[in-house]
């Protein structure tokens, strides 16, 4: 696989990240090489191999159903540019 | 059974599938501890990992992984010890982490089938293709500020079971009935609260058209639809917009639409062309969940009677028609409400069908008119059992076992008090009656002339009049019996 031009934009647009051109090439030229160094991977004969999911052979830790209160809207909020009434506010998005 | 409908030059068959999504019942977040409580103010019910704060790791609720498998079993459906947590990515302004939590190639439930009952006897099957476990998002106001949209994110993060159908359906009913034998089957097994005001229930449905026998069209999903009413709606407009497009030589674009509920109509959603490349891969936050099989088995101890085993039980114990008893058991407190009435007098077993019709329509009726339920009716299941024993033993007519119903319903007095308080006992005297009906013949002789002439209308008249007399008491079979005997003597 080949990181285009078109790829890096569309990527970049889908990711919310504004590339100016020569940001752009260096991009390309950083993920292909990525790309590259991945694809050696592609030499390994995997076949009849379980994927790995987990190196730790740990299992998914569970939690019990027990709500906590947290009454967080201030702590919430604290960072927030904008808000109103307890809401966050953001420049509107319709649909 | 003829389910086409009429474009201007085909006949057209809808092929539609619903995705439901059901908010687990639970006290906390999927991934986190934040309350799961509706209404509660703005952003108040938001933990770090709620909010996407940089380092914070989600935990998995483990009752919600239990529900989704309660869930799985009460769908016939294959539950999957392996299932495996991906991030599905998309911004928008109610998803803080940028990506939603939710299972992609391995979900937790498989392949599964409900049954929607028709009102002619016959059922139909719909294939479930999959249940999976993710992340709802928060909630966004977008109609307080002409520039602004608010966010509460107190929503977020609760967890949600996605129930996928295969395109099974092929009417605008049937998708209502689906809907609502899924949210019959969570609340009986209380995985789901079932409020679809509230959002807990909410579906997206895709819809297609073609001509019968055509392979599949192309579809169009309509997004978060929260009423039964609204489903149908959206899909018969969607439908015919489809039809008229295809009937005029145009071709159907693979859309999300939105459905406005004050116009009726759909309409595609804006700047979606990005919207479908989700970019999903296995969150490296997440291991895989596994289940085992005796896990499994002890989560399959706790279910409990399900709409549909109960139905059969009805029908069996009762005689009762499988429509009579599939509304029966769409509401757990309605057949909860038919078990305790039945069950309050031994003689009441043979007369199952008049409890179900006193229940499914006078009660509800009722019920309905003054905006309550059967959890808080006034009248308590054992008193509309009285009362109907008071029908099935003659002590009462049906007519006015109606109103003795109504007062019963305002006063919260039992059937047996208001009818004898009233003095409302049938008449089933045979003497008394024939004394009536002698005073009708004889105050009524040009009308007892024009029946015997053959007006058979006028035997109604002089019923009416009958009753009128002994103020709706009398036997009616007995009154109708005597009645047509005097008139025929009098020839």
């Amino acid at each position: 696989m080949k990181i285009d031009k078109n790829t890096i934009n569309k990527i970049a647009r889908l990711s919310r990240i504004k590339l100016d051109d020569k940001e752009s090439e260096e991009y390309i030229n950083d993920l292909n090489s990525i790309l590259d160094w991945v694809e050696q991977l592609n030499e390994v004969n995997t076949e009849n191999v379980e994927p790995l999911s987990n190196i730790s052979s740990s299992i998914l830790p569970k939690r019990e159903d027990v709500s906590k209160d947290s009454n967080s809207s201030d702590e919430i909020l604290e960072n927030a540019p904008d808000k109103l009434e307890g809401f966050f506010a953001v420049p509107k998005v319709v649909e | 059974m003829n389910n086409l409908i009429k474009g201007e030059k085909y006949e057209w068959e809808m092929v539609i599938g619903l995705e439901i999504h059901a908010q687990v019942k639970s006290n906390s977040k999927l991934f986190s501890s934040s309350s799961t409580k509706f209404g509660s103010s703005p952003n108040s019910q938001v933990s770090l990992v709620d909010a996407a704060m940089p380092g914070m790791l989600p935990v998995i609720n483990k009752y919600c992984v239990e529900q989704a498998v309660k869930t799985g079993i009460g769908l016939n459906a294959k539950i999957n010890n392996y299932s495996v947590f991906d991030r599905k990515n998309y911004f928008y302004a109610d998803l803080p982490q940028g990506y939603q939590i939710s299972q992609y190639k391995y979900p937790i439930v498989g392949e599964g089938k409900v049954t929607i009952d028709f009102k002619d006897g016959t059922s139909k099957d719909i294939s479930i293709v999959r249940l999976h476990l993710e992340q709802d998002a928060g909630k966004s106001l977008h109609d307080q500020n002409p520039s602004k949209t608010y966010v509460d994110l107190n929503r977020s993060g609760v967890a949600l079971m996605e129930i996928v159908s295969e395109p099974d359906i092929r009417t605008p009913d049937e998708a209502g009935m689906y809907l609502s034998k899924i949210r019959s089957i969570l609340m009986y097994l209380n995985t789901c609260d079932g409020n679809m005001q509230e959002g807990s229930l909410r579906a997206d449905v895709n819809i297609s058209v073609r001509k019968p026998g055509d392979q599949y069209g192309t579809r169009c999903e309509i997004k978060n639809l929260n009423s039964i009413k609204f489903i149908k709606q959206a899909i018969n407009y969607e439908a015919k917009r489809q039809i008229e497009i295809l009937e005029s030589g145009g071709s159907i674009e693979q859309n999300t639409m939105l459905f406005n509920t004050s116009t009726g109509k759909t309409r595609p959603m804006r700047n979606k062309e990005e919207a479908h490349d989700y970019r999903y891969f296995p969150d490296p936050d997440l291991l895989p969940l596994e289940i085992s099989q005796e896990e499994i088995e002890k989560i399959k101890l706790s279910i409990p009677e399900l709409p549909d085993e109960l139905k059969n039980k009805f029908i069996d114990t009762y005689k009762l028609s499988n429509y009579d008893a599939s509304v029966l058991t769409a509401e757990k407190q309605t057949s909860d409400y038919f078990n305790k009435s039945i069950n309050s007098d031994p003689e009441l077993k043979n007369h199952a069908k008049i409890v179900v019709n006193w229940i499914t329509s006078e009660l509800f009726s009722l019920l309905k008119k003054n905006n309550l339920n059967l959890n808080n009716s006034p009248v308590s299941p054992e008193n509309l059992g009285q009362l109907i024993k008071l029908i099935s033993n003659n002590e009462i007519s049906g007519k006015i076992a109606k109103d003795v119903l109504e007062v019963m319903f305002s006063t919260g007095k039992t059937a047996r008090q208001i009818v004898d308080e009233k003095g409302l006992q049938q008449v089933t005297d045979q003497g008394e009656i024939e004394k009536v009906i002698d005073e009708v013949i004889s105050d009524n002789p040009n009308m007892v002339k024009e029946y015997l002439d053959g007006k058979d209308k006028l035997l109604g008249f002089f019923v009416g009049q009958a009753m009128k007399k002994t103020k709706g008491k009398a036997n009616p079979k007995i009154l109708n019996d005597i009645l047509k005997n005097k008139l025929n003597k009098e020839n």
